[in-house]
């Protein structure tokens, strides 16, 4: 399983890297959605942090959410086209052909579009501390949430993805699918970075603790349903 | 099943029996809601929605939303197109029934916390909840194969479904650290009358619900029969039309022959 996983990822990193979607579009569409936020909600604001009695402006406050939501939207785009790059010349009947267990096909493909989501968030991450310029209270924590919320992502988009595959209209079907699916993942990754960020960090560690349940659920739902799934792809 | 035997409607001496029971359990609990029950100390008449929300709430994920995760798991191991079917119904009357509740919920949040949305746990997860099971009813509605597409509803179904909890989870313990404590609807004590309306309200959901599942059930079979019975009757009249052309004086048809012999 894990050695099929491992072929997946590497051909679907490879068509990436030959095709370069994720550089020439994803990348810049997330940057355009950090700049969008920004005039959306007007820099000069300043919102008053009780807890720790200084002013902010709101656009650092909220930097967590809107960092989030920028890799939110450009990862249904990652999503979408994890099985997109098998739509045409029948590769899906040659995927199947292969032999390849499906769990396996799941968990590359899977493994491909986190690879995809790190660098997006390497880069909006890095964009949302120039752009909006908050803090940086506890990097582990950060880091956890990080991970987490990227398998969480990857794993259940891969999923969705799977479902709508195939479809004339899974480009909306996709959106509709995971975005409810995901919310609790917005949530907690929102929350966990707002406490890693500003502090205190105890407040954030049960939200990465969801994260991971969540992860291990859709890794899990994942591994245990793709046969089923891939059967009729 | 011919097509001479598809009945012209849905009923049956059952459903009669139920939808007979379902209008007076319904008059029965309108009565006890509206009329019998006194208005709540605090809420006054606005309590009087919460018998008809609290239960519908109750039908769209315990009974509705259960029985789509049910119905999936059997439709899973026993591929029989009984549960598939059952699923989908049951989808749709939750769906339905979660719309009611959060309309419910909002028009009686108006006159109680003074707004119709707040950021409560549950009206915040209910309104995700609807969401997702929108989603699973596009995928029922998909124009492909029928057994692909009901194998994808049953494992979108199912994964809905524990969803739901997710959703519900992380929104209750993300409002329970902003807010103290959590807005709660069932904050009064209920006795007397107040419990009978409630619980009139309960059965006579109940009743409608299950009237609602054998119809729509009904309607979905027929659907489904009509699928196989109109593929085979297309099929049929394609072939009688062909043999019609072959045994005329058919020029389109015989040119073509003639041409490609």
């Amino acid at each position: 399983m894990l050695s099929d996983a491992w072929l997946v990822a590497r051909k679907d990193l490879m068509v990436e890297l030959r095709s370069r979607v994720l550089m020439t579009q994803l990348l810049p569409f997330g940057v355009i959605v950090l700049i969008l936020f920004g005039f959306g909600i007007s820099p000069e604001y300043q919102v008053r942090a009780e807890r720790v009695d200084v002013d902010r402006s709101v656009l650092a406050q909220v930097a967590p959410g809107l960092f989030w939501l920028a890799v939110l939207f450009s990862a249904l785009l990652a999503f979408g086209r994890a099985f997109a790059v098998e739509a045409a010349d029948g590769n899906l009947d040659a995927l199947r052909l292969t032999a390849l267990d499906p769990a396996g096909i799941f968990l590359g493909k899977g493994l491909a579009v986190a690879v995809q989501l790190v660098v997006l968030e390497l880069v909006l991450g890095a964009g949302a501390f120039v752009l909006y310029g908050p803090g940086l209270v506890d990097p582990l924590l950060l880091g956890v949430t990080v991970v987490a919320t990227t398998l969480a992502l990857a794993a259940a988009g891969t999923l969705y993805a799977a479902l709508a595959s195939g479809l004339r209209v899974r480009d909306t079907l996709v959106p509709l699918l995971a975005l409810p699916a995901l919310s609790p993942v917005l949530l907690g990754a929102s929350l966990a970075t707002e406490a890693a960020l500003f502090g205190p960090g105890s407040d954030g560690w049960p939200w990465a603790g969801l994260l991971g349940a969540f992860a291990l659920l859709y890794v899990g739902a994942g591994i245990l349903s793709f046969a089923l799934v891939v059967e009729e792809l | 099943m011919t097509p001479t035997e598809i009945p012209e409607h849905t009923g049956s001496k059952v459903t009669r029996v139920l939808g007979g029971l379902t209008v007076a359990s319904l008059a029965l609990f309108f009565a006890m809601a509206l009329v019998i029950s006194p208005p709540d100390v605090s809420q006054q008449d606005a309590v009087r929605l919460f018998y008809l929300h609290v239960p519908s709430a109750i039908i769209a994920f315990y009974f509705s939303f259960g029985l789509v995760a049910v119905g999936s798991v059997m439709y899973l191991w026993k591929r029989s197109t009984f549960w598939d079917l059952t699923a989908g119904a049951a989808a749709e009357i939750g769906t339905i029934f979660c719309a009611f509740t959060l309309i419910t919920g909002m028009l009686w949040g108006r006159p109680t916390w003074g707004i119709y949305w707040t950021w409560d746990p549950r009206l915040t997860s209910t309104t995700v909840s609807f969401v997702l099971f929108c989603g699973y009813l596009a995928v029922r509605r998909l124009d492909m194969d029928p057994a692909v597409r009901s194998q994808r509803a049953a494992v979108l179904g199912l994964v809905a479904f524990a969803n739901t909890f997710l959703v519900r989870y992380s929104v209750e313990i993300w409002r329970g650290l902003h807010q103290g404590t959590t807005l709660d609807p069932i904050d009064t004590q209920m006795t007397g009358t107040m419990l009978g309306a409630f619980f009139s309200g309960l059965l006579a959901l109940s009743l409608l619900f299950a009237w609602l599942l054998v119809h729509r059930f009904r309607v979905a079979w027929l659907e489904h029969e009509l699928e196989s019975v109109g593929l085979d009757a297309a099929i049929a009249e394609r072939r009688a039309e062909g043999a019609l052309l072959l045994d005329g004086d058919s020029p389109t048809i015989r040119n073509v022959i003639g041409e490609g012999a």
